[in-house]
């Protein structure tokens, strides 16, 4: 039997969207009907339009179709004034956000695809003016457009496959094993999302690890050194596995050398300092690697930084390696 | 006299509706509606500077990488920060790769599986296009062929973002100062090698021999030469459908043009001039950005007091759901009171390149100019970066370091695959105190003015015919006319709508 699969879009950029189609597969829809996944309609993807569209939406709330799990892309637009008017799909004069209350009521999984469709995420920055959150999340509040005790015809709560964007790999594995009935209640983190990338940290493999051991840190962009001390980064307290499963073939924020901003989490696009500089107490970072007492992380740091080896120290201020580690002679081998 | 609200439209980056009025069988008058509204430049204000840089590109999935250059553009100005040439090259790297794979989405995914449709099922080419154009989604194993290698095509040629820049979309490797990513020797030789796979997609599968035959092709009659050499192409099937379905006379655009010039160089120079093009008078002005207005009278948001139109560094963006006479969430943008179409086919006349010159004296510009103007615009971009990895100078710096000003302004202006791209921002205390953005598809899809004036594609659609079919039956009012004519333009509606 096959999973049908609608995926609509609202309040966001497409880029979740965008980053599907870099899966790494020579023939995308090949792969996912090999999954079992029938994608019904994508708004990149489908030859249907206009009115096609209405009558499948139609046939999906009717039964007609069965609605296996809903895809929303985008951040959930409840303004003006509770309204919904900051977007009426086009050509049905109704609010986005009445279409997506009525078909999460018969689809058997419900997903947020990315943060914005997942917690409000950067369509929600600062005032946020357009009253913009998740399906089942305001930021870190549950609740959001489809309310805290929303649960889907399979009884899980809405699937979160947060990421800013998202990465294609997150989309494919959480629709093939929905398909499989493979994805469980305990397969989902505290914030429903799906445990297979939410259980690691971006830390994970990272490739500036060795800087980090010594805190030999960066000092401005383009260094090698770790990005935690000054440049903002959180990869030691965001919960993904961007540097297990990489990105666009050999990427990652932190191999592109810029700092993780932990676009997985809720509220992540308002962290209260600028991205990319660190915020200090007494030229400690505030934010301190996820499970560290801070007492711990300050010993280590201190005496991890009086051993750096002076390679790491030189290299982690260069934007190439200028002094490699030296090869072991094989005497000098006990 | 028939009124019509199409949408939602798909296979358009956002959500888009569009408004007509039909008389005999034909377009009589069209309003586009950007039915979203999403608030980016009230989100950037009170924001650090360099926030903008993870803050803009979101604004878009598709064009991630044009909106962060027009940040860091505008921000270099505002901090007067030179980046080193490797910086400059990276940065051009990345637009370029974002660009090309935004074309080849263009064709592939977004206009060519229009061609499927049922209303086309009695011509010649119907199987032929199926095969190779057919929609990704609900299409047997042998279709859609071409489609589904320019999606894998497309996913590998984006490691050059994915090594450069860490991933796309929404990378955050693009500074004022340069870039945040150093190459490496064995790294340039394994992006060479993605190109050289892009290209070999390329010449074997769209246009069916070298990039550099067809950048040279300079008029029609060697455009049909080449197709008729290269039958097996996808640009010689595009010209075969082309003209049966009458695609150079489809949806004509008002007759002036704008780039604002493409890939600088590190002195500023860019590698496709920067200008208007006047098709009345055949003539290339230079462009004066002080003439760019920003108009609201249609669209929802409360009017500037005393003039309508602004210039975005003193325009503003106030919602207002409930304005009379309003129907979009996008401004209307115009230079010097002018309306104009922005893209590929802008930049391609403003270069003055021969063959899209000659394309335009043959079929105005209309829907098939525009859709060949990307496709040698692939041409010519893959070749050129060849070039640019080739003169990144290895351990030479990417990134120069800078001061923040505290109080400054900056105007970022860039070619997006969809056209000219621009923010203006200024910094006050430290923070980001004024923010305005004019996308591609602003110009392109904008609502009337002011003076009742219509906005490029509302022009371009008057005139499309109907489908002719059954009455009383939903297709009664389709017209697969008005599709290509919308996606001609390769509209970005969440641009639009930031």
């Amino acid at each position: 039997m096959t999973f049908n699969v609608l995926w609509l879009q609202s309040g966001g950029c497409g880029g979740c969207s965008m980053s599907l189609l870099c899966a790494d597969t020579p023939d995308l829809p090949a792969q996912l009907q090999a999954g079992g996944v029938n994608l019904l309609w994508h708004p990149a993807l489908s030859l249907a339009s206009q009115h096609e569209l209405l009558q499948l939406l139609d046939d999906c709330l009717s039964g007609r179709v069965r609605l296996d799990a809903l895809c929303i892309e985008g951040a959930l637009l409840r303004g003006p004034h509770g309204s919904g008017r900051f977007h009426m799909l086009a050509g049905s004069g109704r609010p986005m956000i009445d279409w997506v209350r009525q078909l999460s009521g018969v689809a058997r999984h419900v997903l947020a695809i990315g943060s914005c469709a997942a917690w409000g995420g950067i369509s929600a920055s600062g005032a946020n003016a357009t009253q913009a959150c998740g399906l089942q999340y305001e930021d870190d509040l549950p609740g959001g457009l489809l309310g805290q005790t929303f649960r889907s015809g399979s009884g899980l709560p809405v699937i979160n496959v947060a990421g800013c964007p998202t990465h294609p790999g997150w989309i494919i594995d959480t629709l093939m094993l929905l398909a499989a009935d493979a994805l469980h209640a305990s397969d989902l983190d505290a914030l429903g999302r799906p445990r297979f990338y939410a259980d690691q940290l971006v830390h994970h493999a990272c490739t500036r690890n060795e800087y980090y051991e010594y805190k030999a840190s960066a000092a401005q962009p383009s260094d090698l050194g770790c990005l935690m001390e000054n440049l903002g980064c959180k990869g030691t307290q965001a919960n993904a596995d961007c540097n297990i499963r990489l990105w666009n073939g050999e990427g990652s924020c932190l191999r592109g050398g810029y700092a993780c901003i932990n676009c997985t989490a809720p509220g992540f696009q308002n962290p209260g300092h600028a991205f990319q500089s660190t915020p200090k107490l007494a030229g400690i970072p505030i934010g301190l690697p996820t499970d560290m007492p801070k007492a711990w992380f300050v010993a280590l740091a201190s005496l991890s930084k009086s051993a750096t080896p002076k390679r790491v120290k030189i290299n982690a201020h260069s934007d190439h390696v200028v002094v490699a580690p030296a090869p072991r002679s094989k005497r000098g081998r006990s | 006299m028939t009124r019509l609200i199409l949408g939602p439209f798909n296979r358009v980056e956002g959500d888009l509706e569009v408004q007509l009025t039909v008389h005999d069988g034909r377009v009589a008058q069209a309003q586009v509606n950007a039915p979203m509204y999403r608030g980016f430049e009230r989100m950037l204000v009170g924001r650090a500077p360099l926030d903008a840089l993870t803050i803009v590109p979101r604004i878009c999935g598709i064009c991630s990488v044009s909106q962060t250059v027009a940040a860091a553009l505008a921000l270099r100005q505002a901090c007067n920060v030179q980046p080193p040439a490797n910086g400059v090259l990276a940065t051009n790297l990345m637009l370029g790769c974002e660009n090309l794979a935004d074309h080849l989405t263009h064709f592939y995914l977004f206009f060519m599986p229009d061609f499927t449709r049922q209303v086309y099922r009695r011509r010649t080419w119907f199987t032929r296009a199926q095969q190779r154009f057919g929609a990704l989604l609900g299409n047997t194993p042998g279709n859609a062929l071409h489609n589904r290698a320019a999606v894998a095509a497309r996913a590998r040629w984006f490691e050059l973002v994915g090594t450069l820049g860490g991933k796309w979309p929404h990378t955050g490797a693009i500074l004022p100062g340069g870039s945040s990513r150093a190459l490496e020797a064995s790294e340039r030789v394994r992006l060479l090698q993605r190109v050289r796979e892009m290209r070999a997609f390329l010449e074997g599968t769209l246009f069916g021999g070298p990039l550099e035959q067809v950048t040279a092709l300079t008029d029609l009659a060697a455009l049909q030469r080449w197709c008729a050499q290269h039958p097996d192409s996808d640009l010689a099937l595009l010209l075969e459908l082309a003209e049966d379905t009458a695609l150079g006379k489809l949806g004509a655009g008002p007759d002036l043009y704008m780039s604002y010039g493409a890939y600088p160089d590190a002195r500023g120079t860019p590698t496709w001039v920067q200008g208007v093009w006047d098709a009345s008078t055949q003539k290339r002005l230079a462009l004066v950005t002080q003439d760019i207005t920003e108009d609201s009278h249609h669209a929802w948001y409360r009017d500037a007091v005393g003039s309508a139109a602004r210039h975005p560094m003193n325009g503003a963006t106030e919602p207002d759901a409930d304005k009379p006479g309003a129907y979009s969430w996008n401004k209307a943008p115009r230079l010097a009171g002018r309306v104009l179409q922005t893209g590929a086919l802008a930049r391609q006349l403003i270069d003055g390149h021969a063959l899209i010159h000659d394309a335009v004296a043959h079929h105005a510009g209309t829907v098939l100019p525009r859709v060949l103007a990307r496709l040698l615009e692939i041409a010519r971009i893959l070749p050129q970066m060849e070039q640019w990895l080739h003169a990144i100078e290895l351990h030479a710096p990417f990134y120069q370091a800078h001061e923040l000003p505290t109080q400054a302004q900056g105007v970022g202006l860039v070619e997006a695959a969809r056209g000219a791209l621009g923010h203006w921002l200024r910094i006050e205390n430290g923070r980001l105190s004024h923010y305005q953005i004019i996308a591609p598809t602003s110009w392109n899809f904008s609502p009337r003015d002011a003076q009742g004036q219509p906005g490029a594609l509302e022009a371009a659609l008057v005139g499309a015919p109907m489908d002719p079919t059954l009455a009383d039956t939903p297709a009664a009012n389709d017209s697969v006319a008005v599709q290509h004519i919308v996606r001609s333009f390769d509209p970005c509606m969440v641009c639009t709508v930031h």
